[in-house]
């Protein structure tokens, strides 16, 4: 066996994940448990500064209410999810989100991310909800202020950097912590805690991404998140929400730059090639998904679909009309100076959006002597991505928080999993879409809140087997020990007697993108193509225990892999379960093609036994929480 | 390659253990070849492009090239990033360049004040208010609702 050190952490709360969630939850618990004499961890795979989804930086805060000053309620934002999401969103959690959100956006402010403000000192909207910023920091300033406060805690807080967490300690039915491993010295980490959150992402790289050269990590939420908080909530015992309702943005084509500032700030169109405005053309498709389709804001997915439905008969290209939106904004200003400034202001606007979030959108342009204002350019559906913070909604079934949730949705502390001590935020908690970055990391904040409350009610350290520890460590370390032991038999990467984690991907994203509805298969399947994708799966779990990694770069990507395919298949199962077609732009169901709102208008869960192994899957009420 | 090491540039960050680039990638890209002292990138085809490794080389020894199965050849984005703002020029292939400069922070770098300034109105771990509000949301007191 390799021979790593195993180090042991004692602590409170251990907080997995660097992210906005993390993060959040890192401010917050700093305070709470600093004032009640508790201990915080928190352990990142990569360096907090640039890790999660917006290690790149952004354009925008997607999610600001802006209670105080009248512009919206948090009711108008559980309205906004409910239509967005066909009806199916937990309205607890999406209030609770929407009343705090400003809380975070003000903070973010003060720390001293850039908020765009017009003349009379007001925030520049993108969109109802949207702010524009100028986001190139935004995380590292998070992270600075998380570090900052856990700095106050003294030697009660620790941050781990470059530490993978694959599995969660158990003591019967409460978390106890979590394993994982350093990818940069030979150290084995076994974390012990009284609760855990659970902050690690969506994921990204299940399904086959349309570039497979090269541009294969150019996905559009980032390579690295690879179902680290599915697969730890999973293997749990959590109940899991929403794993069918995975996101497929629209977006600028194959650096998939975004999109939204083009929509919202610069009012452009989006056309096929033959200059048809599918959301005109198609229109009348709507009706077959009333009442969310003829209510405004028309929801994402199904503008997804009037899209896809071009593409299908052949109309494609599709384009953004970013040449006629510029003009229109430039001659709306008088020849002239004042002109010639607008050109500069709306240019420099346009190549920040990109230059902030998506540099290879930029680069991208300018490799294809792309210039907005006098040419369209392309934009098309990426591949399906897993992240329940933005237009998604996998994630943990969760509680809410006691003045707000039903006695349905409501046991005992705030964003707690249906186990014990364990809790969750960000893309890790499901059913509460559109919280996007800065509302992950107010989720974050409630989460710790809710944890460190647990912990004094519960104020004991679980128990945890080192002998069961022992063995989690030889499993966990197994890839090196396969490659060790097999290397010399073969050279170099085709061996019989395992499977290098890039080929173990390329053989799950083959089968979710075929049978399950990826790119490939134009976002479609049926029956009998899932039932298939279940059986290839089968096989795929056991070679899993066939892995092999020539070193701990490697030993992280087979269990990112392994992480994978969890989400792979809860997704296929879940998908299976669900009688109906109720996100056409996100996958379609042929053979059951309408939506069923008598049998169906209902979140669909699962859970894994982790003693048998078995998948049960069952159907929860949806409770509206206002009218 | 997306993120590249101009060779003659690198120092390996002058032979410490971990260079900034393996430092900073959130994807754990980039490694440093103590033979060469050098640092590459392992497998570009995980790169997500995020120029994190670009920015923060001390050495300018690190740069992008567009993904070789969709960008046509001849672009760039060079940052130079900053206390307070970032500048970018971009070159076309056609050979146009066009320079932006953009605030990154309105603060000075570590100065974040975690509450921001504002007291948390309880000392109640269970109720909903966060550490800062209800002064940080701009309201006398949480909204919620009549169950």
């Amino acid at each position: 066996m390799a021979q790593y050190e195993t180090v042991e952490v004692t602590t409170d709360l251990l907080i997995l994940g660097g992210g906005m969630a993390a993060c959040g939850a890192a401010v917050e618990a700093a305070y709470w448990a600093k004032k009640n004499g508790l201990k915080v961890t928190i352990v990142d795979k990569a360096a907090m500064d640039r890790s999660g989804a917006v290690a790149m930086g952004l354009s925008a805060l997607n999610m600001y209410v802006g209670i105080k000053d009248g512009e919206n309620t948090p009711e108008d934002y559980v309205h906004y999810v409910r239509q967005d999401l066909m009806g199916i969103s937990r309205e607890d959690l999406v209030y609770d989100i929407a009343r705090h959100i400003d809380s975070t956006v003000h903070l973010l402010e003060k720390w001293g991310l850039p908020i765009w403000k017009d003349e009379n000192g007001a925030y520049v909207h993108e969109g109802r909800w949207q702010l524009m910023i100028n986001g190139e920091s935004y995380k590292v300033i998070v992270a600075e202020a998380a570090k900052n406060a856990l700095t106050t805690m003294g030697d009660d807080a620790e941050i781990y950097e470059r530490v993978f967490i694959v599995d969660p300690l158990m003591d019967g039915d409460r978390v106890a912590g979590a394993v994982g491993f350093s990818i940069r010295d030979e150290k084995f980490y076994v974390f012990k805690a009284k609760a855990v959150m659970a902050a690690m992402g969506g994921a990204v790289h299940v399904f086959k991404p349309r570039s497979t050269g090269e541009g294969l990590g150019r996905s559009w939420y980032p390579p690295f998140n690879s179902g680290s908080s599915a697969y730890f909530t999973l293997k749990a015992g959590a109940e899991m929400t929403c794993q069918e309702v995975r996101f497929i943005p629209v977006r600028f084509k194959d650096a998939y730059g975004p999109v939204g500032a083009w929509f919202l700030l610069f009012k452009s169109r989006a056309t096929n090639a033959l200059g048809g405005e599918y959301m005109v053309e198609r229109k009348e498709e709507l009706n077959n998904w009333k009442p969310y389709g003829l209510a405004k804001p028309i929801p994402a997915n199904l503008r997804n679909y009037l899209g896809m439905l071009d593409l299908n008969e052949g109309k494609g290209p599709l384009y953004m009309r970013t040449d006629e939106a510029m003009k229109a904004i430039i001659e709306s200003v008088p020849e002239g100076k004042e002109r010639k400034k607008k050109i500069k202001e709306v240019e420099a606007e346009a190549w920040e959006d990109f230059l902030d979030m998506t540099i290879s959108q930029a680069i991208l342009w300018a490799g294809s002597n792309i210039y907005p204002e006098k040419k369209a350019s392309e934009i098309a559906p990426c591949e399906p991505y897993f992240i329940g913070s933005h237009s998604g909604a996998s994630g943990a079934w969760v509680s809410g928080p006691e003045d707000l949730s039903p006695k349905e949705y409501f046991w005992g502390y705030n964003r707690m999993a249906t186990v014990k001590g364990l809790f969750c935020a960000g893309d890790a908690s499901g059913a509460s879409s559109h919280k996007f970055s800065d509302g992950s990391h107010v989720e974050g904040r409630m989460a710790a809140k809710g944890a460190l409350a647990f912990i004094i009610d519960n104020n004991t350290q679980p128990n945890v087997d080192m002998a069961q520890v022992e063995e989690m460590k030889k499993t966990i370390l197994k890839p090196l020990d396969i490659y060790e032991e097999h290397k010399a038999f073969a050279d170099g990467e085709v061996n019989p007697n395992f499977i290098k984690p890039m080929q173990f991907m390329f053989r799950m994203q083959k089968i979710m993108d075929e049978y399950v509805g990826g790119v490939s298969s134009a976002f479609t399947t049926n029956t009998p193509s899932l039932e298939r994708a279940l059986e290839l799966l089968e096989f795929l779990k056991e070679d899993s225990e066939k892995l092999a990694a020539e070193d701990v770069h490697e030993l992280m990507r087979c269990w990112e892999n392994v992480q994978r395919m969890w989400q792979a298949e809860a997704h296929t199962r879940t998908v299976l379960f669900r009688e109906e077609t109720r996100w056409p732009g996100y996958y379609f169901r042929a053979d059951m093609p309408k939506m069923d709102e008598d049998n169906w208008k209902c979140f669909v869960n699962c859970k894994v036994d982790p003693s048998t192994g078995e998948w049960e899957m069952t159907k929860k009420d949806v409770i509206p929480l206002i009218d | 390659m997306p993120s590249y090491v101009i060779m003659e540039k690198c120092d390996g960050c002058k032979g410490q253990d971990k260079t900034a680039c393996m430092h900073i990638c959130p994807n754990d890209l980039m490694v440093l070849n103590k033979e060469t002292m050098k640092a590459y990138n392992r497998a570009p085809e995980m790169c997500w492009e995020c120029y994190n490794c670009v920015k923060i080389c001390a050495q300018d020894a690190m740069d992008v090239r567009g993904y070789a199965d969709f960008v046509p050849m001849g672009a760039s984005c060079v940052p130079m990033r900053g206390s307070e703002d970032i500048m970018w020029t971009v070159k076309f292939r056609d050979g146009s360049l066009k320079r932006f400069k953009f605030p990154i922070r309105t603060t000075p770098e570590g100065s974040a004040v975690p509450d921001g300034g504002w007291e948390t109105g309880t000392d109640d771990l269970k109720s909903p208010l966060l550490f800062t509000e209800p002064g940080s949301l701009g309201l006398p007191e949480l909204t919620t609702l009549k169950k």
